[in-house]
This record gives C-alpha cells, sequence and structure tokens, in this order.
C-alpha cells in the first residue's frame, strides 16, 4: 500500500505541481488501492483505469511543458454514477440505465477535467439517490469502511466510503435530502451540500429538480473546500444556477482552521434537541458544541418551530418531482428495453421496460408522487408541501437574523447494519431527519466529523444562510482543527 | 333513438345557437429551439436538429429563449392582452414516444399574455373575439407509423420518431367561447384565424403556414337552444387550412344537431377533421382523458418580464393589419364595397406590392380583381399562386401606360406570364406583341385601307365620321392588332380630312 493514498488532496496537489510525484504515480497507487479493496468495499461501478492514466500522463506532460498546474491538477476523484460523464457509463445505480454512455459530460465533470482532475471511476448509490444506505443500489450495496457489515450512509454511500477506504482523496456526491451529509457522517468523511443553485444540476439525472445540488466529498474541510470552488459558479445550461461570484470557501477553511470562533453566532435548533437520536450521537454533539464555545463563539438556542414538518413535505415534493423527472425512461430513446418482440404494444413495452428496470423504492416513489400530483390531490399534497417549504425557509430566514450559522446532528444514528431498515421504509427515512430541512430552504449545509460512538463516527452539520457557504466551512474548519480528523481501522 | 338524418344548415341555425372556441398552435420562427441551442430549420434529415436537452436525455436541462418569450409578449400585446409581471412554465405529463421528457413544458395556471381581444372584419363588419389567454410551450416530435392502413399506431408494424422539431417554441392563443354568431360562426371563425394569421405574420415571429405546420388549429364547437345554457362541446383537431376551419365548424354543428335532434347527446371528446371528406371522426373521449398532472417546472425559474422591456416592445409592434388596411383604403381611395371585394379575394398584399413596383392604385386592382381573379378561379388556386407576380404584373400596366401595349396586346402578354413564358418585356419580344406606332408603317395601311374601301372614303369625306370604324378594323386587321385603335382613328381622319 502507497502512503500516497492517505495523502490530502491538498498534499497531493501540492507534489504534483512541484514535480515531487507524478500524477501518474498518484493516479496508480489509488487504482492499486481500489484493485486491493474493492471487492470488499464495492464503492466502485465502473472503474476507468485507462482513462485515469491517460488523464495524470496529460498532466505530467503539462507540468514537463512548464505550464502552470491549478492547485488540484493531478488529483484522483471518485465520481457518483448519477453524474453524466461523456463515454463512461452513467447509470445512477439503476437496471433502467444499464450499459448507457451519456454523449454529454456534466458541468461539474467538464470543470473537473478543466482542473485536470483525473477521474478513477464511477461511484455506487442508492438507485436514482433514492435511499440512505446504499442498499437500493440496483448493483449491490456498497460496506462501510469502518466495520463492513454496516451501511455507508446514503444515498452517496460509495463516494464516501471511497475516501473513508483510501480508494479516492476527493468525490462527487450530489445531495437532495441529506445524500452527500450523511454518507459522510457514518463514514467519517466531510460532505458539503453547496447552496442549491450555486453548483450546476446540467448533467446530474434528476431525482429532485427543486432540491437536487452536487457537492464535494473529501476527508478534510480544506480538501472539500478546494473541490467546492473547482466546481462551483454560475453555469447558463442550468437556469436555476446563480449568477453570482463563488464564496471564497477555501479562505474561509483556511481562516476556520485558526481556531478561532470569536464573535460567532452559532444556533442550537431546539426542535433538532435529540428525542429519537442516539444517546451515543447526542453525546459527541454536545461535546463539539462545548469544543465550539472554547473556541469563542457564542452558542444560543433558537427555535425552528416548522422543522418538524420537514421530512413529510419532503416526502411529497420529492416523490413528485421524480414522477415526472423518471418519466423519460421509457425505453424509447436509451437504455434497457423489455419485451420488444413485437408482439406487445408500445404501451406494454414501456410499461415491461419500468417494471424490470426500477427497483422497489424507485417505484414507491413514482407512485406517490403521481398521486400526489393528481388532479384533486394536488392541493392537499403537494400543494400543501410548498406551503410547508416556504414556512421553513421562512423558520431559516428568521434564524439567520439571531445567529450566524446553525449547527446539530448530521444525522440522529451512527451506521446501522445492513438490512436494519430496509423492511420499514419510515425507518429509514429518519436518517435524513436533520438534513432535510436545507434542502427544502435552499442553503449550504455540511457534515465534519466531530467524534465517534461505540467505534462509529458521528458527523456534525453546519448549516449556512443561501450564499453564505463559506461560513460553513470556516466553522466547519474549526471543528476539525480541534477534533482532528478520524481514521477507521485498517481493512 | 337516433334519426341518423342530416338536417339543412339552414335548419340547423333556425334551431340552434353555435358556440365556438379556437386554439391556435403557431410554431415561432427563431433561430433556436425553446430550451436548447439546437436550429429550428424546416425540413432537414430526420433527428439532425437534436442535442441532449431536446432529446431528454437524463440530466439535461431547459434554459428559455429569450427571443420566444418577446415573440410571445408581442403577440400578446398586438392582441391586447395583458402581459403578467411574474408568471411560471408548467409540467403537462404524459406519455408518448414523440415527447422526449415524457412531460411537456408549458404552462398552465400562469400564461405569459391574458384577456385580451383581436377585432375581425366580416362583411364590413366588426367582430370582437375575446382571447382567454397567449402561452409559450415546447413542440413534440413528429411520429410516423408505418405499415399499418390508417398510419394511426394501431395496426403499425413500426414507428419512426423525428425528434427535429421536439423544443421548437409554440405559442398558444386560446380564445375565450364566442356565443351569438348563429349562421355566421364558420365565416366568423375563419375569418379570426385569417386575421390571427395576418397579425402574426406582420409581426414577424413565424412564418404562419397551415399547410406546413406552423399554424395549427383545434376547432371548438357545442350547439345549444335559444336561451337554454351552452351544450357539451367537441374539440375538432387536425384543422389545417382556413377553408378547413369554416368546413370543421360547419360539419360540427350539423352532425351535433342530427344527434340532438335524434334525441341524442353529445359526448364530450376530441375529433378529427378529415380534409378530404370534409368529416370528422371520434378521437378520444375526454372523460377517460389523461390528468396531466400539472405542476410549476422546477427546472426554470419564474419569468418576469420587466414593465419598461414590455412598454418597448409595445412601443414597437408595427401597424396592425387592420390599422394598415383602413390606411390602404384611404391611399387608394376606395368604396368600403371596393375594399371589402380586394379583402375577400385575399389580394391585399397582392395589390399593394404591385403598387410599389410602380403601379397605379387602381390598374392594380383592375389587374388582381378582374383577369387574374378570373383565371384563379378557373384554375381552381388561391389569387397568389396564381401564377404571376406582383412585379410583373406592374411592369405590364408600365407598358400599357406607356403606350407600348394595349389592353387587349397586355392581356396577351398576361397569358405569356401565367404559361412561365418570362417577364412581360420578353414575352413582347418573343410573341411580336409590340404597340405598332412607327406611323410611316400605320400610313401606309391607311393608305391601303382607303384604297381598297373607295366609298367609305368618301362618305368620311362627305362629314360621317362613324363611318370609319370600316377602315380602323381593316388596319387593325392588317397589324393584327397591334395598332393602337385610337390612334389609329386619328390618322384616318387626318388623313382624309385634307
Amino acid at each position: 500500500m502507497s502512503d500516497l493514498i492517505k495523502l490530502s488532496a491538498a498534499a497531493l496537489g501540492e507534489k504534483i505541481a512541484a514535480g515531487e510525484v507524478s500524477a501518474e504515480e498518484v493516479t496508480r497507487a489509488h487504482l492499486d488501492r481500489i484493485a486491493e479493496v474493492d471487492g470488499r468495499v464495492h464503492a466502485f461501478l465502473h472503474v476507468d483505469d485507462e482513462g485515469a492514466v491517460q488523464a495524470a500522463r496529460a498532466v505530467d506532460a503539462q507540468r514537463a511543458a512548464g505550464d502552470k498546474l491549478g492547485p488540484l491538477a493531478g488529483v484522483p476523484i471518485a465520481i457518483k454514477d448519477v453524474i453524466a460523464t461523456k463515454g463512461i457509463p452513467s447509470t445512477a445505480a439503476s437496471k433502467i440505465l444499464e450499459g448507457w454512455r451519456p454523449p454529454y459530460d456534466a458541468t461539474v465533470m467538464t470543470r473537473i477535467r478543466d482542473a485536470g482532475m483525473v477521474m478513477l471511476g464511477k461511484t455506487n448509490m442508492d438507485e436514482f439517490a433514492m435511499g440512505s444506505s446504499t442498499e437500493y443500489s440496483a448493483y449491490g450495496p456498497t460496506f462501510n469502511p469502518w466495520d463492513l457489515t454496516r451501511i455507508p450512509g446514503g444515498s452517496g454511500g460509495g463516494s464516501a466510503a471511497s475516501l473513508a477506504a483510501y480508494e479516492a482523496p476527493l468525490a462527487i456526491g450530489t445531495d437532495t435530502g441529506g445524500s452527500i451529509r450523511q454518507p459522510g457522517a457514518v463514514t467519517g468523511t466531510v460532505g458539503a451540500k453547496p447552496t442549491y443553485g450555486g453548483t450546476s444540476r446540467y448533467g446530474l439525472i434528476a431525482f429532485s429538480s427543486s432540491l437536487d445540488t452536487p457537492g464535494p466529498c473529501a476527508r478534510t474541510v480544506l480538501d472539500a473546500a478546494l473541490l467546492h470552488q473547482v466546481i462551483a459558479g454560475h453555469d447558463p445550461r442550468d437556469s436555476t444556477s446563480i449568477p453570482l461570484p463563488v464564496p471564497d470557501v477555501v479562505a474561509a477553511a483556511r481562516q476556520g482552521a485558526s481556531g478561532d470562533l470569536t464573535g460567532v453566532r452559532v444556533g442550537l435548533v431546539k426542535e433538532f434537541s435529540g428525542e429519537g437520536a442516539e444517546p451515543g450521537v447526542m453525546a459527541v454533539f454536545r461535546d463539539t458544541v462545548e469544543a465550539l464555545t472554547k473556541l469563542g463563539a457564542e452558542v444560543v438556542e433558537v427555535s425552528c418551530p416548522h422543522f418538524q414538518y420537514a421530512l413529510p413535505a419532503y416526502y411529497l415534493i420529492a416523490p413528485s418531482e421524480c414522477s415526472s423527472n423518471l418519466a423519460r425512461f421509457d425505453s424509447v430513446r436509451f437504455g434497457l428495453r423489455v419485451g420488444d418482440d413485437g408482439r406487445n404494444s408500445l404501451e406494454e413495452v414501456m410499461s415491461l421496460t419500468r417494471e424490470a428496470g426500477f427497483g422497489e423504492e424507485v417505484k414507491r416513489r413514482i407512485i406517490l408522487g403521481t398521486f400526489a400530483l393528481s388532479s384533486g390531490y394536488y392541493d392537499a399534497y403537494y400543494g400543501q408541501a410548498q406551503k410547508v417549504r416556504t414556512l421553513i425557509t421562512r423558520d431559516f430566514t428568521a434564524a439567520f437574523e439571531k445567529v450566524d450559522v446553525l449547527v446539530s446532528p448530521t444525522t440522529p444514528f451512527t451506521a446501522f447494519e445492513l438490512g436494519a431498515r430496509t423492511a420499514d421504509p419510515y425507518q429509514m427515512y429518519l436518517a435524513d431527519l436533520y438534513t432535510i430541512p436545507t434542502n427544502l430552504y435552499g442553503g449550504p449545509g455540511i457534515s465534519v466529523p466531530a467524534g465517534l460512538s461505540d467505534g462509529l463516527p458521528v458527523g456534525l452539520q453546519v448549516m449556512a444562510p443561501t450564499m453564505a457557504d463559506d461560513r460553513m466551512y470556516r466553522i466547519a474548519a474549526a471543528v476539525e482543527s480541534t477534533v482532528g480528523t478520524f481514521a477507521p481501522p485498517a481493512l | 333513438m337516433s334519426t341518423n338524418v342530416l338536417p339543412t344548415y339552414d335548419d340547423v341555425v333556425s334551431r340552434y345557437e353555435p358556440v365556438i372556441g379556437l386554439e391556435t398552435h403557431v410554431e415561432l420562427g427563431t433561430v433556436t429551439k425553446m430550451f436548447c441551442g439546437c436550429p429550428t430549420d424546416f425540413g432537414a434529415e430526420p433527428n439532425t436538429q437534436v442535442c441532449p436537452v431536446c432529446l431528454g436525455l437524463p440530466g439535461s436541462l431547459p434554459v428559455a429563449n429569450r427571443a420566444a418569450i418577446e415573440a410571445t409578449i408581442r403577440i400578446g400585446l398586438a392582441l391586447n392582452c395583458s402581459i403578467a409581471t411574474w408568471c411560471r412554465f408548467a409540467r403537462k405529463n404524459y406519455f408518448y414516444p414523440d415527447m422526449p421528457k415524457n412531460y411537456q413544458i408549458s404552462q398552465y395556471d400562469e400564461p405569459l399574455c391574458v384577456d385580451g381581444y383581436l377585432d375581425v372584419e366580416v362583411d364590413g363588419e366588426l367582430v370582437r373575439i375575446g382571447i382567454e389567454r397567449v402561452h409559450l410551450e415546447e413542440d413534440t416530435g413528429k411520429t410516423l407509423h408505418v405499415g399499418g392502413a390508417t398510419g394511426r399506431i394501431h395496426g403499425a408494424t413500426e414507428s419512426l420518431v423525428d425528434y427535429n422539431r421536439a423544443g421548437i417554441p409554440l405559442v398558444e392563443i386560446v380564445t375565450k367561447p364566442v356565443p351569438g354568431l348563429g349562421a355566421r360562426a364558420p365565416e366568423i371563425a375563419k375569418a379570426y384565424v385569417a386575421e390571427l394569421r395576418d397579425v402574426i405574420r406582420t409581426l414577424g415571429v413565424s412564418d404562419v403556414r397551415m399547410e406546413q405546420g406552423s399554424m395549427r388549429c383545434d376547432v371548438n364547437t357545442s350547439l345549444n337552444l335559444p336561451g337554454a345554457e351552452w351544450g357539451t362541446r367537441t374539440e375538432t383537431k387536425n384543422v389545417n387550412s382556413l377553408r378547413s376551419v369554416e368546413r370543421s365548424v360547419r360539419t360540427e354543428m350539423l352532425r351535433q344537431a342530427m344527434v340532438l335532434d335524434g334525441g341524442g347527446t353529445i359526448t364530450q371528446e376530441t375529433r378529427h377533421f378529415h380534409e378530404d371528406t370534409g368529416d370528422t371522426t371520434s378521437g378520444r373521449s375526454k372523460e377517460t382523458a389523461t390528468d396531466y398532472r400539472y405542476f410549476p417546472e422546477p427546472d426554470l425559474v419564474p419569468l418576469a418580464p420587466e414593465p419598461v422591456w414590455v412598454e418597448q416592445l409595445k412601443a414597437a409592434l408595427p401597424e396592425l393589419p387592420r390599422q394598415h388596411r383602413a390606411r390602404l383604403k384611404t391611399e387608394w381611395n376606395l368604396s368600403d364595397l371596393d375594399m371589402q371585394s380586394i379583402l375577400n379575394a385575399g389580394a391585399v398584399e397582392l395589390i399593394e406590392r404591385t403598387v410599389a413596383a410602380g403601379a397605379s392604385p387602381e390598374a392594380a386592382r383592375k389587374w388582381w380583381l378582374g383577369e387574374l381573379s378570373r383565371r384563379a378561379n378557373a384554375d381552381g388556386v388561391e389569387l397568389e399562386a396564381v401564377g404571376a407576380t406582383p412585379e410583373q404584373v406592374a411592369k405590364l400596366q408600365v407598358l400599357v401606360a406607356s403606350g407600348k401595349l394595349t389592353d387587349k396586346l397586355a392581356r396577351q402578354v398576361l397569358e405569356g406570364v401565367l404559361a412561365g413564358e418570362g417577364d412581360p418585356e420578353q414575352i413582347m419580344a418573343a410573341r411580336g406583341l409590340e404597340v405598332v406606332s412607327d406611323t410611316g408603317a400605320l400610313t401606309a395601311a391607311i393608305d391601303e385601307a382607303i384604297a381598297a374601301n373607295p366609298e367609305v372614303a368618301e362618305k368620311i369625306r362627305g362629314g360621317n365620321q362613324a363611318a370609319a370604324g370600316v377602315l380602323i378594323g381593316a388596319v387593325m386587321k392588317t397589324t393584327k392588332g397591334q395598332a393602337d385603335a385610337k390612334t389609329v382613328r386619328e390618322l384616318v381622319l387626318a388623313r382624309l380630312a385634307s
């Protein structure tokens, strides 16, 4: 095992730029690691060995030619399979897209390539990003490197696990209700959901358009900030992309690493005071809040009375949008086609394809959303959920008049054992209890490792106002500077 | 019990009152599609004007075309609508292979333009048609069902889809229900569509060619007894010419009257219009129609046209057809009746262009409403397709005015133009049709005529000028009609006066 795989992305970028190590060496070290452990972790659905080595060599050639390299040039990265990658399978972990190779790159992917980063492959996830454990992948689950009998969170379990297993120093995730932050929390890694519209959704295979947000996954806060800086910024291909400058998240992460939070007002959400959460999680949370106080932060409790309705509102809005977004998977233009034998009608072929191609959880949400949007039910369900969404946004706005950031545990429980929550969808949905409000509001949120409970990682979530992503990086870096980072046992 | 007897039209309108409503789709002539940068050219090879966005590939996203929004606002302004200060696109969800995303981005309860009207002139009378809404959406692809007898999906062995049209901006203009038209309902429906077409053409936002499908009409029709509530309406689709608009309303009125007379009820349904027979047949019933599950399109930010921008667009609207026609009527010094006959013949633009090319308004009108209208009628074609251009007609008239052609010769030249022999001057040369104005040649012909008719010459000398006709006829015969009769007469009289 090469020592290179344990280095941060920032350190790797510096060494490559300085010529201390070649991008190809770094890439091969990670590809070797994937070959060594991914049989047990199953973080990847597709590894692009050849493409990765080629991309690395291109960076090395640039350096040899005297070009100045960016901070992440030559640094490998794993990409969640929900992101369209030109010529590389992009299945969103669904059978219905098996073998589909997009003819185009997502905007985040274009920016990653433009930064000289090296894509290692595509990571596992819950099918179409619907789930909190990666058990709903059509290609089998991912296992948590901290304990291979446990889930790595979801939907972006593959991206988080690839970091914890040292298969990649950086990864891309997407966060609709917590799919970056919750896997980050249960794998002891950093996961940041940028402000909605701060990162482009172009090329992100849509689950819930008004909530989906691509973001960085890393092992350190600074690494996440560096990747954030690469992928964020206005994209004319995404109408909901915000045409404003990207907050300087890298500077904020460096500032936070100094450990000084004097004058920062931190809010504790009264409604997230621990009911239903594991005692061990709450214990780590309280210790972390205590640590923030010691760093100079002023901690106050704020009430967000509508957060209790976030979960039901989310489970109307997200399925409604998904029922429409997933309608395009109909066997006509791409992906799976079942029953096209000349005997079945068009409707039958569509139906057979969707029956065979979609997993149970995806079907559940399509049916739920179709119902919620139906004539006669729209006002009671989708319409009502939108009103709740407005109230939650007002809760955030009011809270941010009193405090700079809000903090909570990222998730009520640590990594659970595979199969523990698949029987009851509601038990699975609870994993996102603390992360969902941020998605409904549209603001940024980050999960940073805060400690261990019974040997399993616990994450602290920092939530900030929209387009104040820098603020959450500062707090997260301060937490990291005082509690340190956490490494799983050797695989 | 249906008696299955088709009543006469006069009978129907004496007993029932029709209510009509029209939904018109207009493809905008923007350079690029509604939500992506693909070109919109008509007639390209199938599936060559497509990209991830208009193919609905996973991960792709729409971005609204500002030019299309501008065009829609201009249509709304020309139709006297209020322009929304804030509105949204919505998704209309249904499955069909030519719908790449299986939802259409359209507008639902928040259209861009609402509550306007269009004044339509029918036989000199103004009829105001209320406009419910004007909204913007994307077109679907085109499906071709191969191997079946009907061209429909049922029975077809293969279905081919061309996505070039998918995503072309489409404006839908919906009228309010129009009651109280009585027997004139079919005619007014046609006049409305024609006026709407002219308005949109004047705005320059679409080529509005019904035969190419860039303008398509759905016609709603219902009948009720006088004083009773409005009847159940049917929606006739596939009405793709002005003539068909009129026919489909009439056909549907007759059919509904027959059903009602027989004690039956009208089913709320979509009906298909058949150009060949003029009949409508039942499509899918609206009662069991899809629930489109409309909801605001989350991929697009709301539209909020700046009031200042809307004001600018309003100020910059061109002269609209009705104002334009009023101005021409004054400029051409026409009576109401004259103007009406020009309108009925569909000759306004042709005459205008002819005048622009150098003919007098009166002469231009005479040509288009006279000889050319007769010819178009005889050939069964629209006036503009008769085979002569306004420029050619103007040229012809200039030649007459300058004395190079007589009216009679000009009609022969026009024959040549209509036969595709070229421009008037070419035809004159080729057919040798110029007026014989060389007085030497004429004098010789006159002398010859006098010599051949001494007793006639004697009468003229004696003061009987009416007898000159015989000599003029003889001269015209000699010159094969290429002399100006008036000139010949003058010359004959001068010759015999001395």
